[in-house]
């Protein structure tokens, strides 16, 4: 029953936001079951929250190996749920609007936290330059190739690319340094990318299937 | 001068690391992470810039902003989060200056919760103090952010007011001067979503610029960019690709209306790092493959 | 007493036109048979229907335009709808240059309307003749997907038929996937070493099939974990995510006969913050140093941090994802990469139950249709636009139509 309940309300709510793509009055079903998914998170949230809290408030008694970063966390969740909540410091008190100018729960976000976030991003870059290093050896044809095509999109991304290859009469301009790298994107690698999303289209036609079917449980916690 | 001391000591440090992967040791990738870092360092102390020219799908953007009759309604919508607004801000604060600029009515709003807050950011630091003669519900309003993803398009393609009663500041839609002829999106005459994720441009152009048939361009992360492509140029009037697409955009802009000369493009900045480091990356990638052919000569021969 | 209604209906029809028309302010008007002067045009030609393929509420209404467009001072056409019974009438829209329709999207389905196309020029309106009444409804299918409805359902009884041909006992041949027989391989590593394995399912919540294919494999490596007696990290970025992965786990242990050896906290929260989520996993990677790490399910720009990070620390790494744009990321910084659909077939490839092989067969049947459509038209489209070939044309239009949604 545990596991026939939920599969009941798949097969059933899939089955009509499947037909309802082609009913034109039934096509808002798609933004409702969308809504209420995002209700039902939202409730859900409250489980997450609760877990990290008690998680990291064990570590910290515990005293275990990394306690400090628990600290840390539940300081951060404290501050930014407190300033958030109460709208601690905005212009307009509680009634104003959340992000508002001036608001510490603005502050925190323009000065702490998007800060941070850019940092990890900015971690890409470095990790492009190891991954890069270690992966593009011309160990056969295909990967000669792809290294050629790396070292294109690499110049044609730069101004560097437009120096070298401005020479070139206008009668030949593919053969530009940026413009070889858009055509690299828009044709070969393009082709590349279409051949992959249709496969993944098929594959999750077979996957939603399945799950339709009750042939795939392993998600609910069963065997299938 | 910049760039002569930038080159001879990024070279130089390359030259040696080629020299010991000639002699067969291994570079570590603290090394590398060094070299990146360092010559980014350089570019940016040293404010090298490089001339940046707009290619054809950023152009294509471009004109239509240029070309469009003043009083024309535009909505630029701020989809992205703090980790994506070095790349792709520079975007979305090149779109204000040239649409308030062209004297044309800007509509923001965003499909990102983080995006409201970056949202505020722009209007503070670019719009207000640079054009201060612009009115709030007269050239421009703030929509704020709405939940529901695709959704939210798929509402606001037939009635605007259906899914905002009101503006970010409470403001009913109706007591602005600016949405006095505005009851859907179809009323707008461009579309341009800045992001790179999703939501973002490609729900755009399947949820609101195709159905709707009205002109949309986008603005993204150049990790997705590839993505888009397919969209141009029928359903994408244009799209501006990382911070290449960014800088070329500003070269532009700089080019038709001097007067953002002084304003502090950051993309175009930002060029100069990123191409220090895409040859560095070269280099990395030469040296890599000279320690390979190395290796292997050095195993058929033992 | 039908009689009597359709005599006041067209009475109502009558002086609705009228009233129409005695609205017209003091500008010069003209009947449909009258152009500005200076000018022979003949008559506006308006049909109104009911909008194709929709909801309800809404009519379109279409014109000729006999020329006026062409003629200096022209500013649009004019729409001006009737209600045919209550009989009153509004102004709709005016429509740009080079518009010849116009979806009304504000009419009731109860109503009846008729509809006059005014071409504005200079300060006249040349008025067309009402159309017919017209009455908007809702359709129960939406015709212009027809072909997708076809091509879906022979996709999916492809799928259905190998199916049932697997539970007859049909042996169906599968390639093999190396990403997927590495898996006990990284599980046994990480036994041997002592060191945990570590599971991402992706950064989506559970509304995406990605999330749930990620979990389907967790049941496997979890049963594997669970006889091994290895220790299992997964950190989530959603709560719903948290409770299915939990359920998932603690089935695997039941099954291994070591329920005792569950944990609650082998799940845990992190963030919903994409960024804050990725700088969590990789504290976790360089501090539990775990000797397995499998990045299953829908991955954004987190996808290279992670992986290289997890490179760094020498662990063995199985990733799958089916974000095109992620792909290259894993290709370069994991040993094992499942490429978009293989992340899917998975859980039938692992199970290797009957039923589930089965619709991985069903699925190669769309992908034939795939490649036979792309050969077809790309030889159609070459031979039309170098020859002009009719017969090629029409394919390439067919095709067209086939495929598209709008």
């Amino acid at each position: 029953m545990k596991r026939q309940i939920p599969m009941l309300i798949l097969s059933a709510v899939g089955t009509l936001l499947v037909v309802s793509v082609f009913i034109p009055s039934a096509r808002h079903w798609q933004e409702d079951a969308s809504l209420y998914f995002d209700i039902i998170a939202v409730f859900a949230f409250f489980l997450g929250g609760g877990n990290l809290i008690r998680v990291h408030t064990e570590k910290v008694n515990r005293k275990s190996t990394g306690w400090i970063y628990s600290v840390v966390t539940l300081l951060g969740f404290g501050i930014m749920l407190v300033t958030g909540l109460f709208k601690i410091g905005n212009p307009n008190g509680i009634a104003g609007d959340l992000s508002q100018t001036g608001s510490y729960f603005q502050l925190l976000f323009q000065y702490v936290m998007s800060p941070l976030n850019s940092t990890m991003y900015a971690l890409l870059a470095f990790y492009v330059a190891s991954a890069s290093y270690r992966a593009f050896r011309a160990k056969n044809t295909e990967a000669t190739i792809l290294l050629v095509a790396a070292f294109v999109i690499l110049l044609g991304r730069t101004a560097l690319g437009v120096l070298l290859t401005n020479w070139i009469p206008a009668q030949l301009s593919v053969l530009q340094i940026p413009n070889l790298a858009i055509w690299i994107m828009n044709a070969p690698n393009l082709a590349g990318q279409r051949a992959i999303m249709i496969g993944i289209s098929l594959g999750v036609i077979s996957m939603s299937l399945r799950l339709l079917l009750g042939i795939e449980r392993s998600y609910l916690g069963g065997d299938n | 001068m910049g760039l002569i001391i930038s080159a001879v000591v990024i070279g130089g440090g390359l030259l040696w690391i080629l020299y010991l992967s000639i002699k067969g040791q291994d570079v570590d990738r603290r090394i590398v992470y060094l070299f990146v870092g360092a010559t980014v360092a350089l570019a940016i102390i040293f404010r090298l810039e490089f001339g940046e020219v707009a290619t054809p799908i950023v152009k294509s953007v471009f004109d239509k902003i240029e070309n469009l009759p003043a009083g024309s309604k535009i909505v630029l919508s701020y989809d992205f989060d703090p980790a994506m607004a070095p790349e792709v801000n520079p975007m979305a604060n090149a779109f204000i200056r040239h649409i308030l600029e062209k004297k044309h009515r800007l509509f923001f709003m965003s499909l990102w919760a983080t995006g409201q807050s970056l949202l505020s950011v722009s209007l503070n630091d670019v719009l207000k103090p640079e054009f201060p003669d612009a009115k709030y519900g007269v050239d421009y309003c703030n929509l704020g952010y709405k939940a529901g993803n695709e959704g939210v398009l798929n509402v606001v393609i037939t009635n605007f007011r259906k899914m905002f009663p009101s503006d970010a500041n409470g403001n009913s839609l109706d007591s602005l001067p600016m949405f006095k002829d505005v009851e859907s999106l179809k009323d707008m005459d461009l579309l341009i979503s800045v992001g790179g994720g999703k939501p973002g441009v490609k729900e755009w152009v399947l949820f609101a610029g195709d159905p709707g048939k009205i002109a949309t361009a986008g603005g993204s992360a150049a990790v997705s960019t590839p993505l888009l492509y397919p969209y141009w140029p029928r359903q994408l009037i244009g799209l501006l690709g990382g911070t290449k697409g960014a800088a070329e955009y500003e070269a532009e802009l700089i080019k038709t209306h001097p007067r953002f000369k002084d304003k502090g493009m950051p993309a175009l900045r930002m060029m100069g790092p990123q191409t220090m480091a895409h040859v560095v990356i070269i280099a990395f990638i030469v040296i890599g493959n000279v320690a390979y052919f190395r290796s292997r000569r050095k195993g058929k021969q033992s | 007493m039908l009689a009597l209604l359709r005599i006041a209906k067209l009475v109502v029809f009558i002086s609705s036109s009228l009233f129409v028309i005695s609205l017209l302010p003091t500008h010069s008007v003209h009947s449909q048979d009258a152009s500005p002067s200076g000018s022979n045009l003949g008559p506006i030609t308006v049909r109104a229907h009911d909008t194709d393929n929709d909801a309800g509420g809404s009519v379109t209404v279409e014109w000729d335009d006999p020329g006026y467009e062409k003629m200096s001072g022209f500013a649009g056409f004019l729409i001006w709808r009737t209600n045919t019974l209550t009989g009153t009438s509004d102004s709709v829209e005016v429509t740009p240059f080079g518009t010849h329709s116009y979806d009304d999207r504000s009419v009731s389905d109860d109503s009846t309307y008729s509809y006059l196309v005014a071409a504005l020029v200079n300060s006249e309106r040349v008025m067309s003749a009402p159309s017919m009444q017209v009455r908007s409804a809702k359709q129960w299918f939406d015709s212009r997907l027809t072909w997708v409805l076809i091509l879906g359902l022979i996709i999916c009884g492809a799928v259905i038929y190998f199916i049932e041909s697997a539970k007859r006992g049909t042996k169906l041949f599968l390639r093999r996937i190396a990403g997927l027989e590495a898996i006990d391989e990284a599980v046994g590593r990480a036994t041997e070493m002592g060191r945990p394995i570590l599971f991402v399912a992706g950064i989506q919540d559970m509304d995406d099939v990605q999330t749930i294919a990620g979990l389907t494999i967790l049941g496997s490596i979890a049963r594997t974990v669970a006889e091994y007696d290895t220790k299992i990290n997964m950190p989530v970025r959603a709560s719903l995510v948290m409770t299915a992965a939990r359920e998932t786990i603690k089935h695997a242990y039941v099954t291994a006969g070591r329920p005792d050896a569950y944990n609650d906290d082998m799940v845990h929260y992190v963030t919903d913050e994409q960024f804050g989520f990725v700088a969590a996993v990789d504290g976790i990677m360089v501090r539990e140093r775990p000797a397995a790490c499998f990045f299953l399910g829908a991955f954004f720009a987190e996808s290279l941090i992670m992986a290289e990070t997890g490179n760094s620390i020498g662990a063995i790494q199985v990733a799958g994802t089916a974000m095109p744009a992620q792909l290259p990321f894993f290709v370069a910084a994991c040993d094992y990469t499942l490429i978009g659909e293989e992340l899917f077939a998975a859980s039938a490839y692992l199970s290797g139950e009957p039923r589930q092989l089965g619709s991985l067969k069903g699925a190669d049947v769309g992908k034939a249709i795939a490649m036979i459509v792309i050969l077809v038209g790309v030889i159609a489209t070459t031979i039309a636009s170098a020859w002009n070939s009719e017969s090629m044309l029409w394919i390439e239009n067919l095709l067209r139509k086939m495929f598209s949604t709008g």
